[in-house]
């Protein structure tokens, strides 16, 4: 029973871990670290030290110019009224250029700003995606986290960067706000005739809510094998051990085939890096390829017939 | 000390689920659900019991004081100033006065649009707006039978017992956005209390029911072919007044869409038909009938930019798909409001507060609104 509860149930006290020795020329790790018992209940319980070096300092600065940048435009745009900023806080964003600057430089109050911000969201991200990269090499790791964050890097370049290059215009990067870019989102959907009919926009969908299966498949078997030491994933992919043969030979009952101890976490892997991709790809295509996916879906067969209910409605602009 | 984050913690997730539950204007259970289109299209319409129930209550129709007597001398040979209801018999006219009354200014009385002690008098402003808003009933009724059909619309449609109708609109920019270095939202992403409280663009009502904005934003190809040059933003604009039209009905994009190709007429139900001369009957009414009449309005009357309150599908609809729930309350009027009797134009800038006693239509004035540049020439004359 001790292994049938959400939150992890035993938290091991010692002397805190300051980790390994750093190379040469790597700066020092900041923070005195604390056990924390909720931090243990959800994960290790020990907190920091945690190693900024000059990417990770820089990657937040940059970031909280970005953030003040939306932030103080925001609450202009309330007319520095702080209640408003509050009440409105999901419906504000800082809106990018209109579409008549194209790719030129707007004036700052005409969506200057979103620009000058994005120059420096765009630098604080990739600062941190280098870190990720110099950080696990400092560890002996491999870079797949690297490049799983470049995936999502990818979709989020997508859209405020590549398509507008390749539409020709500014106007067509996402506003920064919470309603807002949600907005920007659907309408997005709309003026290209249902982003439902964009095949990529498909497979997107499906790697997503398949990472979300697998995830689930994944971490049930790990605990439902966990009393037999299965946590141990890792060990157990060249010394394969009771809760392996039991986790392979549930899968093997249930559905005929079974992934392993290394290969499920491939998968995880593949179908968690492919969302973004194949999501960024949809998005780079609508506006530049296709105009309609709808249209589009149309021609290629994707659109199921339905009969005409209202054989009657003709479009009054041209009916008469 | 350690364990003091466990009160402020429970206090945070007893206000977020306080707010979550309370804060939302949720509809509790059961609802009503009627299939529009094919199954499987998603076209099914979700009704609230307890709102409809409200909103009958609130659409019920009233009936006239009693029947008058149709004969006898016309109201223009027994009164001074008649000019739109001059065809009535003495006691239609006066039965209807005593209706308009109940129906706009029941509290305020007879008073509120005229003189007591000269009732003929075109003085008040508000006797020259309704005189015009007469005018505006009938040009509704016997012009715009393609969206009123024959229900067609009264006084009471829109005024509901107040002076000035609920759900008017006036421009407002909102905060921000004049002169300052910082703080442009691009004419949105602030709450839009006239599109459902999105952060959608608040200027879509003047954009399409004032101005004629193209409302069509899709590409009728499904490859580019550079003709179309809407973006996301013109989108975000057209949505708002879908929306607009979405909240002030009680319905929702199903009501007159396929979602799936919204822009497809081919799969569209016979109502988007209607709604399309419903936009274009508001633009009428804001262009020809609301906006002329600016000079005589009171600044009390105006919005914060400035100029008239105009119609949007709210002000008649009131949250009801058909107003009225599609009773009506013209044919008990159609003989004074259905069909025009007088379509001459007064110069609203030659009516002057408390002087004016006749203020007579202009043989050759249009329908079309007078440009700001003669309006300030006119009063410049003065």
């Amino acid at each position: 029973m001790e292994y049938q509860n959400i939150f992890t149930q035993i938290q091991v006290r010692g002397p805190v871990e300051a980790g390994i020795p750093l190379p040469r020329g790597d700066d020092e790790r900041i923070g005195k670290p604390i056990y924390n018992k909720l931090a243990g209940w959800m994960g290790y319980a020990q907190i920091g030290p945690i190693y900024l070096g000059f990417l990770g300092t820089a990657s937040l600065i940059a970031g909280t110019i970005w953030f003040v940048i939306v932030g103080m435009n925001m609450l202009a745009s309330v007319g520095w009224d702080p209640i408003q900023f509050i009440r409105q806080l999901f419906w504000l964003a800082l809106e990018p250029p209109p579409a008549k600057y194209g790719l030129g430089i707007p004036p700052l109050n005409e969506g200057g700003w979103y620009i000058i911000s994005s120059v420096f969201l765009l630098a604080a991200v990739l600062m941190w995606w280098a870190r990720v990269y110099i950080r696990a090499r400092a560890l002996g790791l491999g870079t797949h986290v690297f490049w799983a964050f470049g995936s999502a890097i990818f979709l989020f370049l997508c859209l405020g960067l590549f398509r507008p290059l390749m539409m020709g215009s500014w106007a067509e990067a996402v506003p920064y706000g919470i309603f807002p870019h949600l907005d920007w989102t659907a309408a997005f959907s709309i003026r290209y005739g249902n982003l439902y009919y964009n095949p990529f926009h498909c497979l997107s969908i499906a790697f997503l809510y398949g990472s979300v299966l697998l995830f689930a498949m994944h971490a049930a078997t790990i605990l439902a094998v966990t009393r037999y030491g299965g946590e141990r994933e890792v060990e157990q992919i060249t010394d394969r051990g009771t809760a392996s043969e039991r986790a392979a030979l549930f899968w093997r009952w249930t559905m005929g085939f079974n992934a392993t101890m290394e290969s499920i976490h491939r998968w995880a892997w593949w179908f968690a890096v492919l969302t973004p991709i194949t999501g960024g790809i949809g998005i780079l295509l609508t506006g530049t390829v296709v105009d309609n996916w709808y249209l589009w879906g149309m021609k290629h067969g994707l659109v199921a017939p339905l009969p005409d209910l209202w054989p009657t409605v003709v479009d009054p602009a041209i009916g008469g | 000390m350690n364990q003091l984050w466990i009160p402020f913690a429970a206090a945070g997730a007893v206000f977020v689920g306080a707010a979550i539950i309370f804060g939302a204007d949720w509809d509790t259970p059961p609802v009503d659900s009627v299939q529009i289109g094919y199954r499987g299209s998603g076209m099914v319409q979700v009704l609230d019991r307890e709102d409809q129930a409200a909103l009958k209550v609130a659409n019920a129709v009233l009936e006239p004081a009693y029947q008058p007597d149709p004969a006898g001398p016309r109201a223009n040979e027994v009164y001074q100033n008649v000019q739109v209801l001059g065809h009535l018999s003495e006691d239609e006219f006066n039965e209807l006065m005593f209706d308009i009354t109940q129906w706009v200014s029941p509290v305020e009385g007879c008073n509120y649009c005229h003189n007591p002690d000269d009732l003929a008098s075109d003085e008040v402003y508000t006797k020259v707006v309704s005189r015009r808003m007469l005018q505006m009933t009938q040009h509704i009724n016997e012009d715009w039978q393609p969206h009123v059909a024959q229900t067609g619309v009264t006084c009471y449609t829109c005024h509901r017992g107040q002076t000035l109708p609920a759900n008017v609109w006036a421009k407002d920019s909102g905060p921000g956005e004049k002169g300052r270095a910082v703080g442009w939202r691009g004419g949105q992403n602030i709450v839009n209390k006239l599109a459902a409280n999105t952060s959608l663009p608040t200027d879509a009502l003047e954009s399409y029911l004032l101005g004629e904005k193209n409302i069509r934003v899709h590409s009728l190809t499904a490859l580019p072919d550079g003709t179309n040059k809407n973006t996301v933003k013109e989108t975000e604009e057209s949505w708002a007044l879908m929306m607009h039209m979405s909240e002030s009905l009680g319905v929702g994009c199903i009501t007159c869409h396929n979602t799936r190709a919204f822009n497809d007429w081919d799969q569209s139900p016979t109502q988007r038909v209607t709604a399309w001369h419903g936009i274009r009957l508001t633009r009428d009414l804001n262009n020809a009938f609301m906006t002329p009449m600016e000079p005589v309005f009171p600044a009390n009357r105006k919005g914060p930019e400035g100029d008239v309150f105009k119609v949007s599908c709210n002000t008649c609809h009131n949250g009801v798909q058909k107003p009225m729930y599609g009773a009506s309350m013209l044919e008990n009027y159609v003989k004074s409001l259905g069909t025009q009797t007088e379509r001459g134009v007064p110069d609203f800038n030659l009516w002057k507060e408390g002087e004016t006693k006749v203020l007579a239509p202009t043989n050759t004035s249009s329908l079309a609104p007078a440009s700001g540049a003669e309006e300030k020439a006119l009063a410049s004359a003065d």
